[in-house]
């Protein structure tokens, strides 16, 4: 009598204990529309792995994907895991709590990661972990390398070297840069796609450290070099031509050179399955500088702090972080993957990767997009005046270093 | 005042009354409260914080960089209403005119001058986009052309000449709207008025400043209203041609756009501020609730009966 009661007892408790685990279904939100079906393909990879989770992929657009998620998050709907944004953008969610820290023993590999990749997945204020970081942006210049073949062009050593080159395609009736200022992001990713090696590594030490700010003549310098490059060799009236033209006066052959993100090479790729792609980090005074990138992370994938399946959701977020699935997202999206060891068959995305090893983060977005005025929308306006004339680059640097002091509190006096 | 009973007829009013009202109330007066609410908390990010009074008014009126944001788009907004008071209404009146008159061509141009209105902003946006593009726009392939090279500009890259080309677009875009209305009012002034002024004098002017002008107040009353609250909540247009962060360096930048990236943010540059975004929205519907029934009334005072 007494056996059967433990009996049935014991299998009422492994009912009750299999049972959330038989049928777990999570919700999966993202604002990456045009890559559903390779979600899809890497989902069925982790469904078939770990029997009893469902994962359900949903998309909204990207534009209002924040305000969307933080609207669901604050009623209660929101999903059990989602993309989220980075820095700044990531700090509007995280900050509110939604959030579930993570930490490297409910995701081990986490303990890998890059230190830029976790800082930009994590909160300033407590220094938590809230995402899996998921891909990395790299802005550099990308050129057309059967126009470089055609003129004799190498990839430019020295700052002199890559004025000589654009001169020479200028010469042969091509426009050296496909470039165009009237979009206003488009400010930001030429200043520091090309300028980064112009201000240098020290710069940017010393500009976290607090010992110097943008008026720092390394700073300035580089606006300088980079407005002469654009006045002379962008397209004419480069200041009211917008992205998208840009992007189409490269991907035809009708520009040499694109001052962009990473992202653009799938881009241009779609736009002329044709077009040779090369890229190379804009050089700095001397071939002795180092050359230095614009490095960025994209995003992260976190859990709810209120999700009602979390362990499942810690389990998916671990296929997440696994290297199996950052094969299989460089090798699908064409993306570089954050996470390490991840190696890449394209052998742009491979170069884009090396290149990565010697990189200062793109600054504005990585550090100054935490308050308002913003680096990003300071920088960004400023430029556009500076290549109209309207504005010197040490007027910039001030502008820039007491714009910010209304929130950032080494350049408080 | 009557006894209300619950007759029969008294049901159906209320049946059919109740389902618009509530509709009313739930989609236009609920969210202007709720902005209203809004405005006077703290957000960090989407959550609420703290009720912080006029705090948020305060800094998007007096606090930088809000305050010269704040400034310059309302000056901004301040030339579009200007410019569009002459280039639309003032253009609309004199093709309304024009086409009264019944000139050669009249019928033609009745329905070429309104088509563009029936465009949708976003077309006619693109459009004009790509008649001022820099390398390939007909408007510098045209300057080029006829030898005027130096008057070929990137002209949505320039301070100085970005919210002109704006303003010429939204003024090809909508004139026909006034035309339309001024011409109704002119095809309403009675034909024995115009006859006894023939029998005055030929001239136009004395026509145009005694007699129509006068009469067509009513017209003029709901265009100038409309465009001032259409001038002050502009939006789509200088969105698609000049985007978000009113570019090149602000000069571009008017109220609708303002409120929306304060408020919702901007992917490429900025924080996003519920609070303060609320607070812009608030001072904007005011504004512009204020001075356009100030415009009303004042302007109806000036209306003729006939």
């Amino acid at each position: 009598m007494n056996n059967r009661l433990i009996r049935i007892g014991t299998a009422l408790a492994a009912v009750l204990i299999a049972a959330p685990a038989l049928a777990q279904d999570l919700t999966f939100w993202s604002w990456r529309q045009e890559d559903r079906a390779a979600y899809e393909q890497f989902i069925d990879t982790f469904e078939a792995a770990n029997p009893g989770i469902t994962v359900k992929f949903e998309t909204f657009e990207a534009a209002n994907y924040n305000t969307i998620l933080a609207t669901a998050l604050a009623g209660g709907t929101g999903p059990d895991v989602m993309m989220v944004r980075a820095y700044g953008g990531l700090e509007n969610v995280a900050a509110a709590g939604y959030l579930e820290p993570l930490t490297t023993e409910t995701v081990p590999a986490l303990a890998e990661f890059s230190a830029p990749a976790l800082a930009a997945e994590s909160g300033r204020a407590d220094g938590a972990i809230y995402a899996v970081p998921f891909a990395s942006q790299t802005q550099l210049v990308i050129y057309n390398k059967a126009l470089f073949d055609a003129n004799g062009i190498a990839e430019p050593q020295t700052w002199d070297e890559l004025v000589a080159a654009s001169q020479k395609l200028k010469d042969a009736g091509v426009i050296p840069f496909a470039n165009g200022t009237a979009t206003a992001w488009q400010n930001e990713t030429v200043t520091f796609g090309l300028g980064s090696s112009l201000m240098g590594k020290a710069f940017y030490d010393e500009l976290m450290a607090g010992t110097t700010d943008f008026t720092d003549e390394r700073f300035t310098g580089a606006l300088a070099a980079v407005a002469e490059v654009a006045a002379q060799y962008f397209p004419d009236g480069f200041i009211g031509l917008d992205y998208p033209s840009a992007q189409q006066l490269f991907s035809s052959g009708m520009a040499g050179m694109f001052i962009g993100g990473s992202y653009e090479l799938a881009t241009f790729k779609t736009q002329n399955p044709d077009i040779e792609l090369g890229v190379f980090a804009a050089p700095g005074k001397t071939a002795e500088d180092a050359k230095l990138v614009g490095l960025y992370f994209d995003g992260g994938y976190a859990a709810n702090a209120a999700g009602a399946n979390k362990e499942a959701s810690l389990k998916f977020l671990n296929y997440l972080a696994s290297k199996e699935f950052g094969q299989a997202f460089a090798d699908t999206l064409s993306n570089i993957s954050t996470v390490p060891g991840v190696t890449f068959g394209n052998p742009l995305l491979a170069e884009v990767n090396e290149l990565n090893q010697s990189s200062i983060p793109y600054l504005m977005l990585a550090h100054f997009r935490y308050g308002e005025p913003s680096g990003s929308v300071l920088i960004q306006g400023e430029m556009q005046k500076l290549f109209s004339g309207q504005t010197t680059p040490e007027a910039i640097g001030t502008t820039l270093t007491e714009g910010l002091a209304a929130w950032y509190e080494p350049f408080k006096k | 005042m009557p006894h209300l009973r619950m007759t029969g007829r008294g049901l159906w009013i209320t049946a059919l009354i109740v389902p618009p009202l509530a509709f009313v109330a739930l989609f236009i007066v609920y969210p202007i409260i709720s902005a209203f609410a809004y405005a006077f908390f703290d957000w960090q990010g989407l959550r609420r914080g703290d009720f912080v009074g006029l705090e948020n008014f305060h800094t998007v009126l007096f606090v930088e960089p809000y305050r010269s944001w704040t400034i310059n788009a309302f000056k901004n907004n301040v030339i579009v209403f200007f410019a569009l008071m002459v280039l639309q209404n003032g253009l609309g009146f004199i093709l309304a005119y024009a086409l009264w008159r019944g000139l050669p061509g009249a019928r033609f141009h009745r329905i070429a001058v309104f088509l563009p209105v029936v465009l949708s902003t976003i077309i006619v946006a693109y459009l004009f986009k790509l008649f001022l593009h820099p390398l390939f726009g007909v408007v510098n392939i045209s300057l080029r052309g006829i030898g005027l090279d130096w008057l070929a500009q990137p002209w949505l890259g320039q301070g100085n000449t970005a919210i002109w080309s704006l303003i010429a677009a939204q003024a090809w875009h909508m004139v026909g709207f006034p035309t339309l209305v001024f011409l109704a009012g002119m095809q309403r002034i009675p034909g024995e008025i115009l006859d006894a002024v023939r029998m005055e004098t030929e001239s136009e002017w004395v026509k145009i400043t005694g007699i129509v002008w006068p009469l067509v107040a009513p017209s003029a009353t709901i265009v100038f209203t409309l465009l001032f609250v259409g001038a002050f909540n502009w939006f789509e247009l200088p969105y698609i041609m000049a985007g978000l962060d009113g570019s090149p360096f602000g000069s571009t930048d008017v109220l609708g756009l303002y409120f929306y990236r304060t408020a919702f943010g901007n992917v490429s540059s900025g924080q996003q501020d519920f609070g303060l975004g609320s607070a812009l929205a608030v001072l904007i519907f005011l504004f512009v609730a204020v001075i356009a029934s100030t415009i009303t009334v004042r302007l109806r005072a000036r209306e003729i009966q006939l």
